[in-house]
């Protein structure tokens, strides 16, 4: 299997804090990866270092090969992220949000994949509705439209279900799970460890800037009979 | 290219949706400088054999290019950054002379459509006849320009809005206010004369006055060629930060 997201010996200091301390990871193509941890893991920075947000000390990230620092234009145009923080442009509204997103990536007259995202989000009849009208669930659901607006081969969803109810989630999820089905390679860090445990085929765990625990879920799950991923998680953090 | 031009469309309409706040408003400033300014002493002075009201015209129009191209870019950036919607724009993968572009040319969009405002508005109350075009055109376009390149800079820097603010008040202002906008240099003391040659915004007001009269206090020649300059110092200087990701990209 390719690598859809290589990560290379990554270190980060933000001043005297260790972010990362030498993180390596190989994520396939196609595959659905769960990247879990406390807060404070590092997996928020190691997510913005593959998205050139920021920049690592040392090490290397590639996505599909494309260097995020050598090759960041070809290695950006291939991911599309959802960012953490619930941020929007109070400016526009949610059509003209996602014509921007997808002008950004060089797509002009993107509308037919726009309704279809906007149709799989629920968003259709708030298309023209102002970002600063739209509550917590739905700017979140906008967050996740324009990562997809470019139909980025790679997706990194970080934390996307904060805040929202469980009928989007469910909705959210369907549609996450036909894109990977569809060949999208999906990465997602998220503290509903009942949602990764159904999602993920494989799991990192994050502490304290490093990967202490690196398997398919089934493995890791097979390692503690009869418990749930939340309690893997806990034992391996306590470990 | 269409990374580009969304940019610039998105950063001009930014501006456009609240118009009344961008472009009327310091429409209105202007003419209020104009019409208390011009009251009191249009009848006691002239300059360069000028009415002073209609000396004072081309001086109000392109302060007020300057320091909305100014507000336009740094505004935005600021906004951006403290409201985290900077991250639309650094995920894409838009080159940063194209980010540069576009923010630089927004801004001159919004202070030419404030200048001709002003002009519109003010050209009532004197007489004003245009001697270069040409003149006028390259001030307005290097001077926004400058004023833009240094917007991008003092938004990435800040990082709240009182050190914009600062920025604005401290600095530009009376780069602005200070450089012969309602006075020529040469009513001043020889010390304060010489003082405002260091102003680069001196020579933009000065060519940008030429272009309307034909006369200056320095050759529009000597002028451009400060403004050109400045221009080009101060955007190397930004496309370098915009380059290294300064205060963008942790």
């Amino acid at each position: 299997m390719a690598a859809a997201v290589s990560i290379v010996d990554v270190v980060k200091h933000f001043g005297a804090l260790r972010a990362l301390a030498g993180v390596s990871l190989e994520i396939g193509e196609g595959e659905f990866f769960g990247l879990l941890g406390p807060n404070g893991a590092g997996k928020t920075t190691l997510i913005s270092a593959l998205a050139g947000l920021v920049r690592a000390d040392s090490g290397a990230l590639k996505v599909l090969g494309h260097d995020v620092v050598k090759d960041f234009r070809q290695a950006r145009r291939l991911l599309g992220v959802v960012p953490q923080e619930l941020v929007f442009d109070p400016f526009f509204n949610v059509r003209e949000t996602l014509r921007i997103q997808s002008g950004y990536f060089g797509i002009r007259h993107n509308d037919d994949w726009i309704d279809e995202i906007l149709a799989n989000l629920d968003l259709t009849s708030k298309a023209d509705v102002n970002m600063r009208r739209l509550s917590g669930g739905m700017k979140r659901r906008v967050l996740v439209a324009q990562a997809l607006v470019h139909k980025p081969p790679v997706i990194v969803l970080d934390e996307p279900t904060a805040g929202v109810d469980v009928e989007l989630r469910q909705g959210l999820w369907q549609f996450i799970r036909r894109l990977n089905g569809e060949g999208h390679t999906i990465i997602l860090t998220t503290h509903y460890l009942e949602e990764a445990e159904a999602l993920c085929n494989r799991i990192a765990l994050m502490k304290q800037g490093r990967v202490i625990a690196l398997d398919t879920t089934a493995n890791l799950m097979a390692a503690h009979p009869g418990a749930s991923l939340e309690e893997v998680f806990v034992r391996t953090m306590q470990q | 290219m269409i990374g580009f031009l969304t940019l610039f469309e998105k950063e001009f309409l930014r501006f456009w949706k609240v118009s009344f706040q961008t472009v009327a408003a310091p429409v209105l400033t202007a003419l209020l400088y104009l019409l208390i300014f011009g009251h009191v002493l249009d009848d006691h002075v002239q300059v360069h054999g000028v009415r002073y009201t209609s000396f004072l015209i081309p001086g109000l129009v392109m302060m007020q290019v300057l320091q909305n191209a100014f507000a336009n870019s740094s505004s935005s950036l600021i906004q951006a950054k403290i409201t985290g919607s900077i991250v639309f724009v650094l995920l894409p993968p838009i080159p940063y002379s194209a980010f540069f572009a576009a923010y630089v040319l927004a801004a001159i969009v919004r202070g030419l459509l404030v200048g001709v405002g002003v002009l519109l508005a003010t050209v009532w109350f004197a007489e004003l006849k245009v001697v270069a075009p040409l003149w006028i055109l390259a001030f307005t376009l290097f001077g926004g320009g400058l004023f833009a390149a240094l917007g991008i800079i003092a938004g990435i820097w800040s990082e709240k809005f009182d050190q914009l603010a600062a920025f604005q008040n401290f600095l530009i202002m009376p780069l602005t206010m200070l450089s012969g906008v309602f006075y020529s240099i040469h009513s001043l003391p020889a010390f304060w004369q010489g003082v405002s040659h260091y102003n680069p915004v001196f020579y933009m007001i000065d060519g940008f006055r030429y272009g309307f009269f034909g006369v200056s206090d320095v050759a529009p020649e000597h002028c451009l060629l400060v403004v050109v300059c400045c221009f080009a110092i101060v955007s190397l200087l930004t496309l370098n930060l915009l380059k290294r990701g300064w205060k963008l990209r942790a």
